[in-house]
């Protein structure tokens, strides 16, 4: 591990943030993604039968 | 046009919303300013060219959904969309409409808040002219982003995230003029820009907006 | 009449599944390695000490917090002159990730000026001019998020659109006005001419080439969202009205 010097809580802070909200956003996109492919299928499943 | 003008002007003075009550919130906004930072005079002339020039633009905010919502709700929009004046025509006529009524007023009425708020005695001038050249641009603007969210049913929260950003411009050159002007510096390149911009807003902005009216007729 | 049978969706849908998951596995390896190098095997700045290392995340996503305004831009274009759909659609599925990476620009930066200036923000012309860009992305949002029409929206918000870059480009050149006066200096400068060496320059570079990568597999991704969304809400209609 570097030693990041008295500015330890700036370097990690930036990371850490940076990496929440980046992995948020994946989530949110792919979550997103899966939930209306589901509806989708689901929506056209009865379209096809009904 | 001229009709469509002064029937607007007509409008707004006999409804009694707009021309009064951006005058009283501007008063009002430069009254508080005093109770939220403390009465140090010193401070005030330091902040009342900047003060002057928010509360001008928060006023004039104020009114802009009317620009187009009443005419779009009994469905004279329509009619004035069909009309032989281009829709473009439309708009600035009524831009003009509301700069008449709001930042004309606000911009006369200025030197008077001044003085509650200890501006400096070369910053009227100054004051005054960076108002009158700009706060046309901002009812130009704000026609722009009235007629984006015209549709609408309360879009006024929308409508101010939407054209505030765009204010900023022409506040930062406005109160930079206003504020060299008080401190006797020069005034030519920030005066400039506020003129640029507006000259830029009055021509361009009339397309961008009788766009979006077309779209919201729809 | 299905909007699945035009074939601009359906061929983008085509290329877009075969493709996404590549530019996701290159961003995520660009970026883990620019990242690894950048943390791990760099050294202090002499100036800065380990705060330079927050370059290697405030570079790439100030960089893609802009491009993705300009995509945007160039998507609204093309939807007002050539109606493609999917060209609206990619502007507004861009606008998240953009708004995001202008955040992570935000809050870097103003974490990595706070060491050198004692203060959790400064009127820095740059970080202020990302600022003005957040809030003009927040209204791109809260327009298509109003209105209801698709079509509309996608006619309003590309209009927004054009007229908030000319905007924000007045403020760009308004901020640094506004700022110059005040106290000089006062810049977070970090140009890429000025003394970044190659040490490091190349993981920064991998870094920015992962982001945009990242942002390229998110947006794809996310247009494809909007693709089915669309469909999922004719389909929808349809079944109401019998």
């Amino acid at each position: 591990m570097p030693d990041l010097g008295k500015y330890g809580a700036e370097v990690l802070s930036a990371y850490g943030a940076t990496i929440v909200l980046l992995v948020a956003l994946i989530w949110q996109t792919w979550a997103r993604s899966r939930r209306v492919k589901l509806a989708l299928k689901a929506a056209e499943a009865r379209h096809s039968n009904g | 046009m001229i009709g469509l003008l002064i029937r607007d002007l007509k409008l707004a003075v006999r409804a009694g919303g707009g021309f009064g009550l951006g005058l009283s919130f501007f008063l009002i906004v430069s009254i508080l300013v005093p109770f939220s930072v403390g009465p140090d005079a010193g401070l005030h002339a330091v902040i009342a060219p900047g003060i002057l020039w928010l509360g001008a633009l928060l006023a004039c905010l104020l009114s802009l959904d009317r620009i187009f919502q009443l005419d779009f709700e009994d469905g004279s929009l329509d009619l004035l969309a069909t009309a032989p004046i281009p829709l473009e025509g439309v708009v600035a006529a009524k831009a003009m409409a509301h700069w008449i009524t709001t930042g004309l007023p606000l911009t006369l009425a200025a030197p008077v808040f001044g003085v509650f708020l200890n501006l400096p005695g070369d910053g009227y001038f100054w004051l005054v002219v960076s108002l009158a050249l700009g706060t046309p641009a901002l009812s130009m603007i704000g026609a722009f982003g009235a007629a984006l969210t015209v549709g609408l049913k309360r879009g006024g929260l929308l409508l101010s995230l939407l054209v505030l950003p765009m204010y900023i411009p022409t506040l930062i050159f406005g109160t930079e003029a206003a504020r060299r002007g008080a401190e006797g510096l020069a005034v030519g390149t920030p005066l400039l820009m506020v003129a640029g911009i507006t000259a830029g807003a009055v021509a361009l902005l009339p397309f961008a907006a009788a766009a979006a009216i077309r779209v919201n007729l729809r | 009449m299905s909007i699945w049978k035009y074939s601009n969706p359906r061929l983008f849908m085509g290329w877009t599944a075969k493709a996404v998951p590549i530019f996701a596995v290159l961003a995520a390896l660009c970026i883990s390695v620019g990242l690894i190098w950048g943390y791990f095997f760099t050294p202090d700045d002499y100036r800065m000490g380990a705060t330079v290392k927050i370059i290697y995340i405030h570079v790439p996503s100030a960089m893609m917090a802009i491009n993705a305004w300009v995509m945007m831009l160039v998507a609204s274009l093309i939807w007002l002159i050539r109606r493609h759909h999917v060209s609206a659609l990619a502007a507004k599925a861009a606008a998240p990730v953009g708004v995001v990476m202008t955040l992570i620009a935000l809050i870097t930066g103003a974490i990595w000026g706070q060491p050198m200036w004692g203060t959790w923000w400064v009127w820095d012309p740059r970080l202020t001019s990302f600022l003005i860009l957040f809030l003009f992305y927040l209204g791109y949002l809260a327009l298509w998020a109003a209105i209801e029409d698709p079509d509309s929206a996608a006619d309003l918000t590309s209009v927004l659109c054009l007229v908030g870059s000319v905007f924000a480009l007045l403020s760009r050149y308004a901020v640094n006005f506004w700022n110059q006066g005040l106290h000089q200096g006062a810049s977070l400068s970090l140009d890429k001419e000025e003394h970044v060496s190659d040490v490091f320059w190349q993981p920064l570079v991998l870094c920015m080439l992962g982001f945009g990568l990242l942002f390229l597999a998110l947006v794809l991704i996310r247009t494809r969202t909007e693709i089915r969304s669309r469909r999922l809400a004719v389909l929808d209609a349809r079944e109401r009205n019998g």
